[in-house]
């Protein structure tokens, strides 16, 4: 069974059909949520919740737009046929982020509803916070969250681009040009998280403090988007063209790669803990004693249990990652352990240890990623689903086969 | 490893070879006679090649082996000794208060279990591989065979062993002669 290089890369009609019909569920739910966040937010006037609710599932789609992004670069600085059938998908999800700065208008609106340095009677009388006022406040910070998103949107603008002329000049300049941004768009970004980590989880509150938050953060990006991309090539596969592309081999790389970062995320969140714990120092222990008590301790066990061991035991297996099928639902289940984890991060900054369940908490999510998906499908279906002239195409098609 | 006694010359012919080996001038020609050895039956049979070929893994079905297993129980015992190290020292025998904290304070524990787990797991794995692998071995039959030097360099051995219960001297030469073997030889004991 050899590929042949003469297969069409087009979206089929079959899978056109299927595109618009996982478009139309997706944009029903996403409307959905959304409306349900209008209400909240208009009719039962929860302001407060509305925004708490919308930031932890922002940076959640957040991660599913800009992960990609970094995948995408990363793979034409190491080569190698996983990162060849995922730099489509890649690149739609990277198309997705005008809209996700559409999305990110109501935390610009809800920066007094969220954090406390936007108060300018609270900065006064907070040491700590006046200490911090010339970094935190709201000109620096609507400045640094534009020149995030200008980052991401040329980074993405500049690869889709030159992706294009790619497809219809071949690879002899395009390759080159893209390769030559990956190494500083990968710094840029691994930047460009951090900061935003801090600006706008961190400083939900003025005294607490890690310097593994930035690290956490690129790790949680990594996880989702490549939990996405994998459960997104699983239901790409039963249709051409990805059906003629896909082989075990590749989900075999895939699920490594997600493996690793299983291991990598518990690596840091656990980094974090043991020298916070160790300290036992008043101003650090607090985070972890508000997230680790009541309600929140059993969200906490359950991430050690369910965001670690078990997918780590399960991509142990190697029959396992050959498994499309199983494969996927893995990825699921961690992608909605990725929301737990956020959920957990975010959340006690305003409740402490009180644990706190809203609503709004299952119609943002489901709001944001509804919309976000059906966007994404929008954007998938634009472009052949493998890059036509990428010199490693051969090699990836081969990838698994005789 | 018979020894060799009086009774070996007078057997000589009708003694058992230890297998037939047969000689592949490329990679892909092993594989696919592998493969073809396992579709006719062959479970005793074993390739000799001067680098690894992933293929040939899936060829002749060795993945599944103990060793994993081995690699686990070793981890587990590592992981639960180091567990108990420290709480022998830090709970029994030397019970310092720090700063406050309970003297099983098992969040820190965790960084020398880990690494308990792997130095275990680490030696179980090369243990186990020599173990399972039978090594060291300073005699093994197939050393026998004529130019099984090349199989260090650029040549690609497959061996079909004769306690395969398939294993007919005639038929199984000319089942390895039809599959473009460049030469089929038998090993001797």
């Amino acid at each position: 069974m050899t590929a042949q290089t003469s297969v069409d890369f087009r979206v089929s009609d079959g899978l056109r059909s299927d595109l618009g019909r996982w478009r139309t569920r997706a944009l029903i739910v996403g409307v959905i949520g959304m409306l349900a966040m209008a209400a909240g937010l208009l009719v039962f006037h929860q302001p407060f919740q509305f925004y708490q609710s919308y930031l932890w599932a922002f940076l959640f789609v957040l991660g599913l737009a800009v992960g990609p992004l970094a995948w995408l670069m990363l793979q034409y600085l190491t080569g190698g046929a996983w990162g060849v059938v995922i730099r489509r998908p890649a690149e739609a999800a990277a198309r997705t982020l005008p809209l996700v700065l559409v999305l990110f208008l109501p935390i610009i609106i809800g920066i007094p509803n969220l954090y406390p340095w936007a108060h300018p009677a609270v900065v006064a009388a907070d040491r700590v916070l006046t200490h911090q006022a010339p970094y935190l406040n709201y000109r620096f910070f609507l400045l640094r969250a534009l020149v995030y998103f200008f980052g991401w949107m040329f980074l993405s603008y500049y690869f889709n681009r030159w992706s294009l002329v790619e497809d219809r000049d071949g690879p002899a300049k395009a390759h080159g040009k893209m390769s030559f941004l990956a190494g500083p768009g990968v710094i840029f970004w691994s930047l460009s998280v951090t900061f935003m980590s801090i600006d706008w989880v961190l400083s939900l509150h003025s005294q607490w403090f890690s310097t593994m938050f930035g690290l956490l953060f690129m790790v949680g990006q990594g996880l989702t988007s490549m939990a996405f991309l994998i459960a997104l090539l699983v239901a790409l596969q039963a249709r051409a063209p990805m059906s003629q592309v896909l082989t075990k081999r590749h989900f075999h790389d895939l699920g490594k790669l997600m493996f690793a970062l299983t291991m990598v995320w518990a690596y840091f969140s656990y980094s974090q803990f043991l020298i916070i714990w160790t300290g036992n120092l008043p101003e650090e222990i607090p985070w972890y004693l508000s997230r680790t008590n009541g309600g929140w301790g059993y969200i906490a066990m359950g991430l050690v249990l369910f965001h670690f061991a078990l997918p780590f035991s399960l991509l142990l297996s190697r029959d396992l990652k050959r498994n499309a099928k199983l494969l996927r639902n893995v990825a699921i289940f961690v992608l909605f352990m990725r929301m737990v984890d956020l959920f957990w991060q975010v959340t006690p900054y305003f409740y402490g240890s009180a644990f706190h369940l809203s609503w709004m908490d299952i119609a943002a999510p489901a709001g944001l990623i509804g919309i976000w998906l059906a966007y994404f499908f929008i954007q998938l279906e634009k472009r052949p689903l493998m890059p036509l002239h990428e010199p490693n195409l051969e090699e990836a098609l081969n990838h698994g086969r005789e | 490893m018979s020894e060799p006694s009086a009774s070996g010359h007078a057997t000589a012919e009708s003694a058992p070879a230890y297998g037939l080996i047969a000689e592949f001038q490329t990679p892909n020609a092993l594989v696919k006679a592998a493969r073809a050895a396992r579709e006719k039956g062959y479970r005793k049979l074993d390739a000799y090649t001067p680098f690894p070929i992933e293929e040939l893994t899936d060829a002749l079905h060795l993945h599944h082996n103990r060793l994993p297993l081995l690699v686990l129980l070793g981890g587990l015992t590592g992981g639960a000794l180091g567990y108990l190290l420290q709480y022998f020292v830090t709970v029994i025998y030397y019970p310092i208060n720090v700063g406050g904290r309970p003297l099983h304070s098992w969040p820190e524990y965790f960084v020398i279990t880990f690494e308990c787990t792997i130095l275990f797991a680490g030696l179980t794995t090369v243990l186990g591989l020599l173990g399972l692998c039978g090594l060291p071995m300073p005699y093994h039959p197939v050393f026998n065979a004529k130019r099984f030097a090349l199989a260090s360099r650029d040549r690609f051995f497959l061996c079909i062993e004769s306690e395969d219960p398939l294993f007919e001297r005639q038929k199984t030469a000319q089942f390895l002669e039809s599959l473009d073997a460049k030469e089929v030889s038998e090993v001797a004991h």
